[in-house]
């Protein structure tokens, strides 16, 4: 058995799809988080795989690696805003749940 | 062999994947995704691309885990209540059709042909990263210093204790 891009393509899929159950699933803001996390770098490996099959000998596809460097810097952006904002919803709520927090509904 | 180490590091990074979403406390969900990240590491060295799985270790693996922990040390998060069945049954099944869905548009048959692996992996060397950064991607780069910087200010901002009203005014 060859491993080709499908199977990377799949692991993918399935990193996207665990993370997407977790979102749905959960109700603690902070594993919500880590599944948003999980899907960030499911897109992350489906563009390094990608990238790496299509290049060719005489010319090699750095588009897909450079965007991902991209895409980490962004991820690290997002969890720091988020997990202050966490923090500060923590300071006026004093709970993490996202069934309690819904101020918003009523 | 690069069979069994891709369906080893697959593993690896699908199964602590799943227990991050099935655990009930946050310090072992975040344990958890700390493996997975490394897993996926390890996929990015079976696709040559050694410098990015450097980064995620670093970057994933080190900094955002460590800072998860941290918050879930400083907000003392404790056991969360098992969702309930009818919860659990609709995310289930949304997982379930996700994965059939992308199982068919991976392996089905209008799928492919997939292109084979070439000899020569553009992103072997960390040379090209910063040939490509400093030339194509120049200003995509400096824009990131911007936003890093922007995420930092506005963290401060949002995480600054409230201060009452009136002492705003005295300079």
């Amino acid at each position: 058995m060859i491993i080709g891009l499908e199977h990377y393509f799949f692991v993918s899929v399935l990193l996207f799809a665990i993370g997407f159950f977790g979102v749905l699933l959960r109700k603690n803001t902070l594993v919500v988080f880590m599944c948003l996390e999980l899907m960030l770098s499911a897109s992350i490996l489906a563009l390094i795989a990608f990238s790496r099959y299509h290049t060719t000998p005489g010319q090699g596809l750095m588009e897909g690696n450079i965007f991902v460097l991209f895409i980490i810097a962004i991820a690290a952006c997002e969890v720091a805003v988020g997990l202050s904002i966490i923090v500060a919803l923590w300071r006026r709520n004093q709970t993490v749940e996202l069934s309690e927090i819904n101020e918003l509904k009523h | 062999m690069k069979e069994i180490l891709f369906h080893s590091f697959a593993a690896l990074t699908i199964v602590p994947a799943l227990f991050v979403v099935m655990s009930r406390k946050p310090v072992n969900a975040a344990m958890n995704m700390l493996v997975s990240f490394v897993g996926l590491a390890g996929l990015f060295v079976l696709l040559e691309t050694y410098f990015l799985a450097v980064l995620q270790v670093m970057v994933y693996a080190g900094a955002i885990v460590v800072l998860f922990l941290f918050i879930i040390m400083l907000l003392d998060a404790d056991k969360s209540p098992a969702p309930n069945l009818i919860r659990f049954l609709a995310s289930l099944a949304a997982f379930a059709l996700m994965v059939c869905g992308g199982y068919f548009l991976v392996f089905g048959c209008g799928a492919g042909p997939y292109p084979e692996i070439s000899a020569e992996a553009p992103a072997s060397l960390s040379r090209t990263f910063g040939v490509e950064l400093f030339t194509t991607y120049l200003l995509p780069f400096q824009l990131t210093g911007f936003m890093l910087l922007i995420a930092m200010v506005g963290v401060i901002v949002v995480s600054r204790k409230e201060q009452p009203e009136s002492t705003g005014d005295e300079q």
